[in-house]
């Protein structure tokens, strides 16, 4: 029996702030932070947004496209690093939000950037188990860096949800591979507002390494080799980091280049590899292939092939596309920015 | 301060703008009442409200209330929606100057109220120009 995709959807707030915003405060040149990350501006969620309404924003939009009653959705879950509530899910929020309660199962996901693609395998599973008819499977973050730290360049919001299911694909799932191990390259410890990182852990050992060991596991799986493959879309912590990986995998620019957001939206961490996907998915064609494989720190990477089906045609203009969002935007300052993450201290606090 | 009990009963019209038609006189409710605004009969249908419609008066808010300070100047619109009913909500995603009468408006979601940082977090809809 197949399983695939048979809705997506995505949103990206609408507030964007540049690398050279940035940079003035801090005193940093903004041309080499630009060419180090090569990432040009980050999304800066509204204050009013949190991983909850992006949730609910990108699903409504993939439900737009799956066309199905939301009584027939028996799993909701939610991958994110930035869930509003320590303890109540946000799961729940979303379930209700696309009217699929009360008769479904409901989680949140956590494992740093790869929260998403985690819920997408469970959700997967359940239903080639034909323990569900359709799930929901979100990735989506508002996430923080620290003020002056390398990662506030890139630390940004939004989010992908998927409606997943075995009738009526627009993406069939070929296959799903993961490669895990215990890697101390970023964390962020209970109630505390910024991340850490471990310096020199957070590129080969940890990215490359996972990275590349699952696509090529998963390729190999399935006796694909790059050619066969039209889009791969890794993680994108930075605009650099998917150019190196994509390279040593041997897949061209132009492989890489439609799943590739990161140089104008940042790192939107659970949000990241599945935003990417759902931009190629706006433009692909019936019998495309699509490598996509997410990577979340401490550490482990989800590979996933996907194959295009021809419904894909029917369902690419039922709601916004990625695009759509990127391409609509607001630049705030600095100031505004740190108004709006909370960065500012006030009085009765 | 949220009070929990009454924001968790009114979800389903906060989340997704379901409101009540009148089965004698058609007249759209919202949010939903239990007796017709207008001919006070007490037979109805749901009606899912379709979130789109246009600026009938705003207000620009520039000395908030305790929990929504870090919006100002923020906008709150009287609306008409297309379906009929008329609600006020924020005008979310642009300048307060960019909010006019007339404007065509299309519902999102977000956060309604924060009980503080310890509290309960309340979320519904509020309007973006189109
Ligand atoms: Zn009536």
């Amino acid at each position: 029996m197949d399983v695939g995709i048979v809705g997506y959807g995505s949103y990206i707030p609408v507030y964007r702030i540049k690398v050279e915003a940035i940079a003035k405060v801090w005193g940093q040149d903004a041309e080499t932070m630009r060419k180090g990350l090569k990432v040009d501006e980050k999304s800066v969620p509204a204050p009013d947004e949190d991983t909850a309404t992006i949730a609910v924003e990108a699903s409504r939009n993939a439900m737009l496209r799956a066309r199905i009653n939301p009584k027939r959705i028996g799993a909701v879950y939610v991958g994110s690093e930035s869930h509003p509530y320590a303890v109540k899910p946000t799961a729940t929020i979303l379930a209700e939000a696309l009217e699929a309660t009360p008769n479904l199962t409901a989680a949140d996901f956590e494992f740093a950037c790869k929260a998403g693609t985690a819920s997408m395998q469970a959700i997967f599973g359940l239903v080639k188990a034909e323990m569900i008819e359709y799930g929901v499977a979100v990735g989506s973050d508002t996430s923080q860096g620290a003020p002056g730290g390398a990662l506030e360049y890139t630390a940004a919001a939004g989010g992908a949800s998927f409606i997943i299911g075995k009738a009526n694909l627009i993406a069939k799932l070929n296959g799903t591979r993961s490669f895990t191990t215990d890697t101390p390259d970023f964390w962020r410890r209970e109630r505390q507002a910024y991340p850490r990182h471990g310096g020199r852990f957070t590129g080969e050992p940890a990215y490359f390494k996972h990275i590349l060991t699952a696509s090529k596991n998963m390729m190999n799986g399935l006796g694909l080799e790059p050619k066969d493959i039209n889009y791969f879309v890794p993680h994108q912590p930075n605009g650099k980091f998917p150019r190196q990986a994509a390279k040593k995998l041997g897949f061209t620019e132009d492989q890489l280049l439609q799943g590739l957001l990161s140089p104008q939206i940042g790192n939107t961490y659970s949000g990241a590899s599945p935003l990417g996907l759902t931009a190629v998915l706006d433009i692909a064609k019936p019998d495309e292939k699509i490598l996509l494989t997410s990577y979340g720190s401490g550490a482990g990477s989800d590979s996933f092939v996907f194959t295009v089906t021809d419904k894909i045609l029917e369902v690419q203009g039922l709601a916004p596309k990625t695009s759509d969002y990127i391409n609509k935007k607001k630049y705030v300052d600095y100031g505004t920015y740190a108004k709006y993450r909370g960065k500012i201290n006030l009085a009765d606090e | 301060m949220t009070e929990v009990p009454r924001f968790w009963r009114e979800i389903p019209q906060r989340y997704n703008l379901i409101g009540n038609k009148c089965r004698k006189c058609d007249w759209i409710n919202f949010p939903p009442r239990s007796i017709c605004k207008k001919c006070n009969d007490h037979d109805f249908e749901r009606f899912d409200l379709k979130g789109e419609g246009k600026i009938i008066t705003y207000t620009i808010i520039r000395a908030a209330p305790l929990g929504f300070e870090d919006l100002v100047p923020y906008a709150i619109a009287i609306i008409r929606l297309d379906d009929g009913p008329r609600i006020t909500a924020q005008i979310v995603d642009c300048d307060s100057s960019e909010v006019d009468i007339g404007k065509r408006v299309k519902v999102c979601f977000r956060k309604i109220a924060e009980d503080g940082k310890a509290g309960a977090i309340s979320y519904g809809y509020k309007f973006k120009l189109v």
